[in-house]
């Protein structure tokens, strides 16, 4: 993965727009959190391979991090704290946020195609 | 006597090399075989490297070649159990378990090493572990392998009492820190407490001590 370009992201996230797409969708500060420091909360949540189709979506930044938006016809998806991003070798929009020790806190990932489910030992 | 062989069940590429290595390289200074049986791929773990060369979905691929990587370095097979990370807790108990219980026996386990269940932390290795038991116990009393059990939450000695195994693993330390190298992808923040071995003397000791508990069906 490399830092955000703005106008790249934009323009996969406009690519893939009213089209059948899979989203990978997750938040995270590990199962250890509270482990390590028992003031802090274990919290996260994903949705692997949920089937939409968006009208139009957006990347914006104020400083520092970014923020994704999908426009769905009934709802949204949404993605706080993007810092790095990817089009991969099968053309799908992968983008994370990592801290400051390259840990992942969240991702936002797009494909035409479903995203591996099973165990896939064999890639 | 019964030809011994040992068996490690845990979740995740790593769990082995952290928590076990230095015992499982013992017995096969002994000669004894070993076989990792890995619940799942570690998919869904956050650490992809530091700076990270990992991605969510890449992290896969990378985490097998690391645990292929340690799997050579303490001389043991592996084979994945094939579950999703984080979902193992959410799976049939009583599937999981019959599924453990088929690989065990197939296997002539004399020795099964797995999470204390309730006491270790993540999710995965508390429904791991409780199926581990649930497998041996469904297993003929004659047939069924010792079971020890590691246990990581921070207050499990005051339930439990002292582990029945304490292990001092200095003589296979080499081996311990060069499989917990491997996993490069997971291993960032363990070698920096390694290298500032001063502050984190505690720490240290630590993990060159392996504590079990053995099971007891009563």
């Amino acid at each position: 993965m490399k830092k955000i370009e703005q106008e790249a992201v934009q323009n996969k996230i406009d690519a893939l727009a009213k089209k059948d797409v899979y989203i990978h969708l997750e938040t995270t500060n590990g199962a250890y959190a509270s482990h390590f420091d028992e003031e802090a909360y274990n919290v996260g949540a994903f949705i692997r391979n949920a089937k939409v189709r968006y009208q139009h979506g957006k990347i914006i930044s104020t400083g520092g991090s970014y923020r994704v938006g999908l426009k769905l016809d009934i709802g949204w998806v949404y993605a706080e704290g993007v810092t790095d991003f990817e089009v991969d070798d099968k053309g799908r929009l992968l983008m994370a946020g990592h801290d400051r020790e390259g840990r992942l806190m969240v991702a936002l990932e797009i494909s035409e195609t479903p995203f591996s489910h099973e165990a896939d030992l064999d890639d | 006597m019964t030809k011994q062989h040992v068996v490690v069940i845990f979740p995740h590429p790593d769990d082995e090399s952290f928590g076990a290595s230095g015992t499982i390289a013992e017995f096969r200074s002994k000669g004894v075989p070993v076989t990792y049986l890995c619940g799942t791929r570690g998919e869904m773990g956050r650490n992809m490297g530091n700076p990270p060369f990992a991605n969510r979905e890449t992290l896969a691929q990378f985490r097998k070649k690391e645990l292929a990587d340690a799997a050579k370095e303490l001389d043991i097979e592996v084979e994945y159990l094939g579950y999703r990370d984080k979902t193992l807790e959410f799976e049939s108990r009583e599937q999981v378990a019959k599924h453990l219980k088929r690989r065990i026996s197939e296997l002539g386990a004399t020795t099964v090493i797995t999470h204390y269940p309730g006491y270790a932390v993540h999710p995965d290795h508390d429904a791991l572990g409780a199926a581990v038991v649930e497998a041996v116990r469904l297993m003929d009393s004659d047939q069924r392998p010792e079971i020890l059990m590691h246990a990581i939450t921070n207050n499990h000695e005051e339930d439990l009492g002292e582990p029945h195994i304490v292990h001092d693993i200095t003589p296979y330390w080499d081996k311990k820190l060069a499989a917990i190298k491997a996993h490069l992808s997971q291993a960032d923040g363990m070698m920096s407490l390694i290298k500032g071995q001063d502050q984190h003397a505690e720490q240290l000791e630590r993990l060159k001590t392996e504590r079990f508990y053995k099971y007891k069906f009563s």
